[in-house]
């Protein structure tokens, strides 16, 4: 019995001490080190720190160690530590333009200023088991002594890459960046871990709430607008993955300072819009961002934000990855696990209470069933009487 | 509640007295004041995340987190009970981090923090009973969307639970509902009073104690003042009722208390004892005493 009547205590303690042995698994086996998490293991790393929404490598690592893998209970450790942090200030919007690419591509231009560059992708490779991994140590890695291929010519490591979208904002072909709605860009954005949602939400709200999102939960609603809930005519204008460097404004200093770089993936979706409401027909914009190499999720959240938009260019708003509400709602890991998983929690008084009224409502259909005289107890509607349940049991 | 800016840690090394740092305790007070200003009005408010899951209390624990001082003493029940598993988590976790005194007596706790019940010892004005809440409005049921419910509840639109209320008695002959039975505050909100039972219902009217109810993952707080007026929801041909048993609880005999139904045996034998464990110990030790 879960809910023992006492030792619930002792339990507990028990419960997370086979926990901790089971985590360490055969001590035969060496122990899984964080550093060798987080260097070999980073694209769980970049999962967990985007919906943990805090970047720090090492502090994941640690998670998915902590957690045995589980990506959910690893990216709902590392928000726990987040609440903790003290906040000071925000720092100045990412300049992605800026980003010493590592990989970058676009569907909608063959050949274009910067170039394209396939990056460390697993595009392309066949889904074949390499069975030489098994060998591990005996197996000769990947030679460490030759540096890995150089960057492509056009576009050498640290040049800044103009976005395709720039390239087709000059022709006005493009709607402009950063004024959702007429808002100015430079007004402090706001904060959703300080300011509770509220709907309708500015777009700058539903795009943090995104970020945090559950890549699986994303993945399928932006899959089922292509699918034709919500078809929304994407491309895939560029995706690029890089290094950007964050700059803080303190309010000490006249000068805005570096206080390091971070690997970023964003995904800018063109979209087709033939025009109304005023606005002539041009391509919209849908737009993904995620801590290292995540270019799924950017993807997806891209088709999400896009979706989302519907009511800005008055299309039909019917399926469900456009309904804000049930997107911005049920799009937290944390949250959704948390509260499916509280349906282990005891619910017995409200079961006895549930209990109590099918009973009931048991008693007199059965009563209501059976022709000639009615058991004296028929009329007992209302409260708990318990003392007729007979015929409940048959 | 006379909190100090910063507390001495009293708790544990790394973290802050009762987990959260005072900046937020105080953000979430602003909005317990708001809900105290306004009973049964939900406040949104910036809610955080936790060290547990959300469903498992979180917005009890920041309620509770953010009033806690060092010489509250706390108690926490689930079910009724001091022993379930989740009540001692959070029991040992406020242990851990703030260092405070728990007591399993209603009596001779300042702070109580409960889930699914109000204890049957009627309670005191200083005492602080936090509710902890799953889904905290009362409409969500009958209409999915918080624009929409918002706006039901700034106009006082309340016909719709009504009519729900009305279905239940046309398709079951009574009022269905028998727990999270919806209530009216102080003539103005309709209020979730948490999956209490429907039997503790009378409980919160004119309480002497502050009621304040947390929803962590919803992030809305609301509260019942002392002496505030909370009307079940009924009709007059339909009067609001509580339950009664026909059987005693089998540790104290209490007759007046709400009962947890037990089978004993691989027959279904069934055994009703208190489901709040205070209340029983309490009779039961004064049942020895006496006879």
């Amino acid at each position: 019995m879960y809910v023992a009547v006492k030792g619930g205590e002792r339990a507990i303690e028990n419960a997370h001490r086979l926990l901790a042995h089971k985590r360490r698994g055969n001590p035969e086996a060496p122990e899984l080190a964080v550093s060798q998490i987080r260097e070999q293991m980073f694209l769980a790393v970049a999962r967990v720190m985007s919906e943990g929404a805090l970047h720090d490598p090492g502090l994941a690592a640690l998670a998915l160690k902590q957690a045995a893998g589980d990506l959910v209970e690893a990216v709902f450790l590392l928000r726990a530590y987040r609440t903790t942090l003290p906040r000071f200030c925000g720092s100045r919007p990412l300049d992605t333009g800026e980003m010493r690419i590592e990989r970058r591509i676009s569907a909608s231009y063959k050949d274009l200023p910067g170039g394209q560059r396939l990056g460390a992708t697993f595009d392309y490779t066949h889904r074949l088991l390499d069975f030489a991994l098994l060998a591990e140590g005996e197996y000769p890695a990947p030679r460490m002594d030759a540096p890995p291929p150089a960057a492509s010519a056009s576009a050498p490591e640290g040049d800044a890459v103009p976005h395709v979208m720039h390239l087709l904002a000059r022709e006005g072909l493009v709607e402009e960046a950063g004024s959702p709605n007429g808002a100015p860009v430079s007004a402090p954005p706001p904060d959703i871990t300080r300011e509770p949602i509220s709907f309708p939400a500015a777009r700058a709200k539903r795009l943090q709430i995104l970020a945090r999102g559950d890549e699986g939960f994303l993945l399928a609603l932006g899959y089922s607008t292509q699918r034709g809930y919500g078809r929304n005519h994407p491309f895939a204008g560029e995706i690029r993955i890089g290094r950007v460097d964050v700059w803080l404004e303190t309010e000490e200093l006249p000068f805005p300072v570096p206080t390091g770089e971070i690997e970023v993936s964003e995904c800018e979706m063109l979209n087709q819009f033939v025009g109304g409401r005023g606005q002539p027909p041009q391509f919209t914009r849908g737009y993904g961002l995620a801590f290292g190499q995540a270019e799924r999720k950017a993807m997806a959240m891209a088709l999400i934000d896009r979706a989302l938009r519907a009511g800005e260019y008055g299309e039909e708003a019917g399926a469900p990855a456009q309904q804000e509400e049930f997107v911005l709602a049920h799009c937290d890991n944390v949250e959704a696990a948390g509260f499916v998983s509280h349906l282990k929690l005891p619910h017995y008084v409200d079961f006895q209470s549930e209990l109590d009224l099918i009973r009931t409502l048991r008693r007199e259909y059965l009563n209501a069933q059976t022709p000639g005289p009615r058991p004296a107890h028929a009329d007992a509607a209302h409260g708990e009487a318990h003392d007729t349940l007979e015929e409940t049991h048959s | 509640m006379t909190l100090q800016h910063e507390l001495p840690s009293t708790g544990m090394p790394g973290y802050n007295f009762a987990y959260l740092d005072e900046t937020t305790k105080r953000a979430i007070r602003r909005g317990l004041l708001k809900a105290v200003a306004i009973p049964g009005f939900q406040v949104p408010f910036g809610g955080r995340e936790m060290p547990m899951p959300y469903g498992w209390g979180t917005g009890g624990i920041q309620a509770t987190a953010s009033i806690l001082g060092l010489d509250d003493v706390l108690k926490v029940i689930d079910q009724g009970a001091d022993d379930t598993t989740n009540a001692v988590s959070i029991r040992n976790f406020f242990k851990q981090v703030a260092g405070v005194a728990s007591a399993t007596r209603t009596t001779e706790a300042t702070i109580i923090q409960t889930r699914h019940r109000i204890p049957e010892t009627p309670l005191q004005n200083g005492q602080i009973l936090v509710f902890q809440v799953p889904i905290p409005e009362p409409l969500r049921f009958i209409e999915p969307s918080e624009s929409e419910t918002a706006a039901m509840h700034a106009l006082g639109d309340y016909g719709v639970m009504h009519v729900k209320l009305y279905e239940d008695i046309v398709r079951h002959g009574r009022i269905a509902t028998r727990y999270a039975y919806p209530v009216e505050v102080n003539g103005r909100y309709v209020m979730d009073p948490s999956p209490i039972p429907r039997f503790d219902n009378p409980k919160l009217h004119m309480n002497p104690a502050l009621l304040l109810f947390g929803a962590g993952r919803e992030k809305r707080l609301y509260a019942l003042p002392p002496y505030t007026r909370v009307v079940s929801l009924d009709f007059e041909d339909h009067p609001f009722e509580i339950p009664r048993w026909e059987s005693a609880c089998a540790i104290c005999g209490s007759t007046e208390s709400y009962l947890d139904e037990l089978i004993v045996d691989d027959q279904g034998t069934r055994r009703y004892v208190c489901s709040d464990t205070d209340w029983c110990e309490t009779r039961a030790a004064v049942g020895e005493k006496t006879t």
